[in-house]
């Protein structure tokens, strides 16, 4: 080749310019201040003492940082007429049990149409696939009247029950076994007269671990993030974060409160995150759908 | 697939050539018993909250249901009224387009270029610039900070800062005022749509063998724009298909955003969508068939858009 070759820390860069290198960190730095800056203007704006949140002009960064407004925050929560700690419970309920109910029955129903060939199987798997083409919005009247004839409207069930049916949930985990599960392990199993319960559970459920990590952190960070409902009147039935919405409209006189709110909601899917991107990369790897 | 399950039919005593297709598939059934009873939890309520509601929403679209008397059938009523009769709906129609075909293109060029970029760098730095890019989708209600940066009075901080400057003399009304909230509402939707499809691309990215690209090298690839045509893109089309499936969903579901920044209704129905005249007819005033066919025509549009893409995506690197 007479062209020189670049290489990057040794090792040789096909079709690589330093220009477009250039570029591309340029852009990349632009896209990043952009998405990073609310962020951090969220986490000074729940240190900031009073005086700096009703300064003009106002200033983006905090100079005495504080802790009062989480202070405040709790105080403001002691103060509602349920107690704050009702809140807490329903949503670490409602986002426990959904995921366990949502792990069990996508996890159980991927396997069976990853690897089990029965009639009906890719018939079944088609309408999961269309009902990632719309939002639940479409259908959320006729659902309302569904959940008044069950008589589960005002109820936990309500929130908890549809969210074991994660179409999403169980589209991952499907194709992530379909990939990483192998046939001849299981037929082996099966041979040995194993049955298909056994081979799921024991068998195929460790080899797909990233899976259903990815499963329980989807399923998990959407429960945490629910919050009023149609379906859900009680004030003792709602959510942490409809709670938090409600400190959020008393306005600017509680603007450090809610910010301080915000940054303990967003802690939970971010520390959440960062403590498995790997798992949910390598379930990722196999999300692609097939036409 | 398929070849592998071969081997296990053949394996059964009885051939499928003695056997009509129907008693083959009553066969195949009752074989695999227990693949039912294990998708059967799951569909059970797949159907009940997913499926049932969609057709029910079909049906009802024909009907006038108040939720308290037995639904009227009156035919094309709804859409004759929707269509002919309703301006705020046409208006939210053409608002929902807009939103649409600006963010969801937009949302899904910025995942896969800037995965496509940081593909690039060391994993520990892609590690924490992808979290950086990610993080705003998963902070659930985080997005309201920009209604405080974009605050109507002086303590907003854009308002503030532009004051100081003297470029404006009095306050803007950023997210009521119809000239600036629909755009406004598209940064904010913007900021948080680098959700799953941009994950599932940097995934995709990473799958992708050194192998095929110094292959393409010797085949006279000769800058990384013919790279991601000729290799990098087809090679991850089932990532592009997948990740135009949520980009779309996502664009014409636009709503919340909206009600939680500028209000329910937005000024002048400036940034009024199907979703908001939805929720309206069908949570507020409970004209349910009405309301239903809203739905319906929402449905309608986001399948259309997806099918269209579909097709459109299965052309790229040919």
């Amino acid at each position: 080749m007479a062209k020189k070759l670049r290489t990057r820390k040794h090792a040789v860069v096909l079709n690589r310019s330093v220009g477009g290198d250039v570029g591309i960190t340029v852009f990349l730095s632009i896209m990043g201040v952009f998405m990073f800056l609310p962020m951090l203007y969220v986490l000074m704006q729940a240190v900031k003492p009073l005086d700096e949140l009703w300064m003009f002009p106002p200033r983006f960064y905090v100079v005495n940082p504080t802790l009062k407004n989480f202070r405040d925050l709790f105080s403001l929560m002691s103060d509602s007429w349920v107690p704050f700690s009702r809140y807490i419970f329903n949503t670490v309920f409602i986002s426990i049990s959904g995921t366990f109910g949502s792990l069990l029955f996508c996890s159980m129903a991927a396997y069976a149409l990853a690897k089990i060939r029965f009639p009906g199987r890719d018939f079944m798997f088609n309408i999961i696939v269309k009902s990632l083409m719309f939002t639940s919005t479409v259908g959320a009247i006729a659902s309302f009247i569904i959940m008044s004839l069950l008589g589960w409207v005002d109820t936990y069930y309500a929130i908890i029950i549809p969210a074991f049916a994660f179409n999403l949930g169980l589209y991952l985990m499907k194709q992530f076994m379909e990939s990483n599960v192998t046939d001849d392990i299981l037929e082996s199993a099966r041979l040995d007269g194993a049955t298909e319960f056994y081979t799921f559970w024991v068998i195929a459920m460790p080899m797909v671990k990233p899976a259903w990590l990815t499963l329980i952190i989807y399923s998990f960070n959407g429960l945490w993030n629910a919050g009023a409902s149609i379906y859900i009147q009680s004030e003792q039935l709602k959510t942490l974060n409809y709670a938090i919405s409600q400190i959020t409209a008393g306005g600017i006189a509680r603007a450090g409160a809610s910010a301080a709110a915000t940054v303990i909601m967003m802690a939970v899917p971010i520390i959440v995150f960062v403590v498995s991107q790997s798992n949910i990369i390598e379930t990722m790897g196999t999300s692609g759908m097939k036409d | 697939m398929s070849k592998k399950n071969v081997v296990s039919a053949e394996q059964h005593a009885v051939s499928r050539k003695d056997m009509t297709k129907a008693q083959w598939t009553w066969h195949e059934i009752k074989r695999n018993k227990v693949a039912y009873l294990m998708v059967a939890p799951f569909m059970i309520l797949f159907l009940m909250f997913t499926v049932v509601p969609v057709i029910m929403s079909i049906l009802l679209s024909f009907t006038s249901f108040n939720m308290l008397q037995w639904p009227k059938f009156i035919f094309l009523d709804n859409y004759i009224r929707l269509f002919l009769d309703d301006d705020i709906f046409i208006l939210a129609i053409k608002n929902t387009l807009i939103f649409a075909a600006v963010t969801g293109p937009t949302s899904y060029f910025m995942s896969l270029f800037i995965a496509w970029f940081i593909n690039e760098l060391s994993p520990r730095v892609r590690a924490v610039v992808t979290l950086i890019f990610y993080a705003p989708s998963i902070s659930g209600s985080v997005y309201l900070i920009w209604g405080t940066l974009f605050s109507d009075d002086a303590y907003g901080w854009v308002n503030g800062f532009l004051l100081n400057l003297g470029i404006i003399d009095n306050p803007v009304l950023w997210f009521h005022d119809k000239r600036y909230v629909m755009g406004l509402c598209i940064i904010v939707a913007l900021w948080t749509s680098l959700g799953t499809a941009f994950l599932s691309f940097i995934a995709g990215l990473q799958g992708i063998p050194k192998s095929y690209y110094e292959a393409a090298a010797v085949d006279g690839i000769r800058n990384r724009w013919q790279e991601l045509w000729y290799v990098t893109l087809p090679t991850m089309k089932p990532q592009l298909m997948f990740g135009a499936v949520l980009a779309i969903t996502g664009s014409f579901g636009f709503g919340g955003v909206v009600t939680a920044l500028a209000g329910f209704p937005s000024v002048e129905y400036a940034a009024w969508t199907i979703t908001h005249h939805l929720e309206d007819y069908g949570g507020q005033r409970w004209e349910v068939g009405y309301a239903s066919a809203i739905a319906v025509v929402l449905f309608a549009m986001m399948m259309g858009a997806n099918l269209l893409i579909h097709r459109m995506l299965a052309k790229v690197g040919q």
